[in-house]
């Protein structure tokens, strides 16, 4: 359904030329959960963002249900890390969920049945009328993911959604993540730096190389479901393909030098 | 000392402090008797006389009529400059020596030629002279308020696809409200020097004028109680738009006390 061909992103021009993104290709399938995972600054973001029309790609295309991805398409959802920058700290968690429905041609009881219903998949419903600066952090988070699942997107991009949360809410919201997918039947594009949390989530894998990037090698993961925090995580398979993944970021790891650059790179461009 | 006891002494200080000022000037003007400073007691057997509330009708409540046409139509207009402005580098590139130019122009330098261009010494110049000079504080405030808002919101509306005049009611005005309101504040105190300095010219009615006539024919007691009115009208007025503040913008301080820093 989602299909990324030859995509590049180059910031700037003349010596000021920066390439963020390489040469990726990838092919999302219906219903599918891929983690793309790479070395930090690799452009993991950029090439979120060109995926989910907010960039526009230097070369090559992205293509949704066979449609040129030119802006951002209307069955697409994006959650972003800063949670807490997502969301209007003005009004209720209630109206941050409604917020992109409220232009759609709805209804206003399919409206609001949205939202309700996209909230308590998140376990939040007792919280619908409070400010989301009165919720924890990765409340907050299940906001955002109550948003995107009340949009009905039928794919849904994922960008470091649990950077900023502990290890216990992040255990939690994975398997928030895995519930949510079977009931909405979403397909997701899941951006991590997390090498456990891709094995974890993913149906599969893609190894990014480090910037100017490129996808490295796709791997299949054949953990059964559904898949659970200390169960799956005692899998042999699962320490296989965990050490499999970090060897191949750690043989990315850029040489002393080319550390400075990213870092130049990186203020340069911050939203990358 | 307590948080309970810190509140007390701030309430009595708060009350404190302007009542032993006028305790002061009442003592010392009973027994200096200066003309030029009556006593505080005679100031205020004439504010009542004047204001409660035999001349009210005649000279306050024009004045108030001035400052709120001239405030909302400043409020209106600076907000709808400002979030253009706000929203565009390239407009603001260009509008913004316009501004300063005459953000920088001292309101009495425009008095004559307010007349001239807008035709007119009765309400509608006052309240064109009040608004023009209003306008600043709101439109300043609206542009800083919408530059400082964080992309991510806005980046997340439009990854959802909510049409741009969506964008600006449901995120751009609310998240550079607080700004706004600020800018709103400061507009309100200037409309009502402003009010005073359009009622010295051409003007019969208005506190201003009532200001001015009793000093051009030295009845001084009359000129302080017009002193008076207008210290407590932009207290008063003050208090109102915060208490209006403080209901609007609740959100705005249970979000700044859940920042991390």
């Amino acid at each position: 359904m989602l299909e990324i061909t030859h995509l590049g992103k180059t910031y700037g021009s003349g010596d000021r030329e920066t390439r963020a993104v390489g040469d990726v290709n990838l092919t999302v399938t219906e219903g599918e959960l891929v983690c793309v995972v790479g070395p930090s600054g690799c452009g993991k973001t950029t090439l979120l963002k060109c995926v989910g029309g907010l960039l526009r790609p230097t070369t090559g295309e992205v293509t949704l249900h066979g449609r040129r991805v030119s802006g951002p398409p209307e069955e697409m959802a994006l959650v972003f890390q800063d949670y807490s920058r997502s969301l209007m700290p003005w009004t209720s968690v209630r109206n941050n969920v409604l917020l992109p429905l409220r232009h759609k041609k709805l209804p206003r009881a399919d409206r609001s049945r949205l939202v309700e219903e996209a909230v308590d998949a998140v376990g939040l419903t007792r919280f619908i009328d409070h400010y989301p600066w009165q919720l924890s952090g990765g409340m907050q988070q299940r906001v955002a993911i109550a948003r995107a699942l009340a949009y009905q997107p039928s794919i849904l991009l994922m960008d470091e959604p649990f950077a900023s949360v502990d290890a216990q809410t992040r255990g939690d919201l994975e398997d928030l993540v895995l519930s949510v997918r079977g009931q909405y039947g979403v397909t997701i594009l899941f951006v991590t730096h997390d090498i456990d949390e891709s094995v974890y989530l993913a149906d599969r894998i893609a190894v990014l190389t480090h910037a100017p990037t490129e996808v490295k090698e796709l791997i299949a993961v054949d953990l059964p479901s559904p898949r659970d925090q200390i169960a799956t995580k005692e899998l042999a398979e699962f320490a296989r393909l965990r050490a499999h993944v970090y060897r191949l970021i750690k043989r990315e790891r850029p040489a002393p030098g080319d550390l400075e650059a990213e870092e130049a790179l990186a203020a340069a461009h911050p939203e990358s | 000392m307590s948080a309970r006891a810190w509140r007390v002494a701030k309430v009595v200080a708060e009350i404190a402090v302007p009542a032993g000022i006028l305790i002061a000037w009442q003592l010392w003007t009973a027994s200096a008797h200066q003309a030029r400073f009556p006593r505080l007691s005679t100031i205020l057997v004439q504010f009542r006389k004047m204001w409660l509330f035999s001349q009210f009708n005649e000279h306050v409540v024009p004045s108030l009529e001035r400052i709120g046409a001239g405030f909302g139509i400043a409020v209106v207009v600076g907000i709808a400059l400002g979030v253009p402005l706000g929203l565009s580098p390239r407009a603001r590139r260009a509008a913004m020596p316009h501004i300063e130019y005459w953000r920088a122009m001292p309101p009495p330098a425009l008095l004559p030629i307010s007349i001239i261009l807008v035709h007119s010494i009765a309400n509608r110049q006052k309240i064109a002279f009040i608004a023009f000079f209003c306008i600043f504080p709101v439109l300043l405030n609206t542009i800083d308020g919408i530059r400082g808002i964080d992309p991510t919101l806005v980046e997340t509306a439009r990854s959802y696809g909510v049409p741009w005049h969506e964008r600006i009611r449901r995120i751009v005005l609310p998240a550079a409200f607080p700004q706004i309101v600020a800018g709103m504040r400061n507009s309100l105190a200037l409309a009502v020097i402003m009010m005073v300095l359009s009622e010295y010219f051409s003007s019969t009615s208005g506190v201003g004028y009532v200001l001015l006539i009793s000093k051009n024919t030295f009845q001084l007691v009359p000129m302080w109680a017009a002193i008076v009115l207008i210290g407590v009208l932009g207290y008063v007025l003050n208090l109102l738009f915060l208490l209006v503040e403080r209901r609007v913008l609740a959100w705005h301080r249970g979000w700044r006390a859940a920042l991390p820093d």
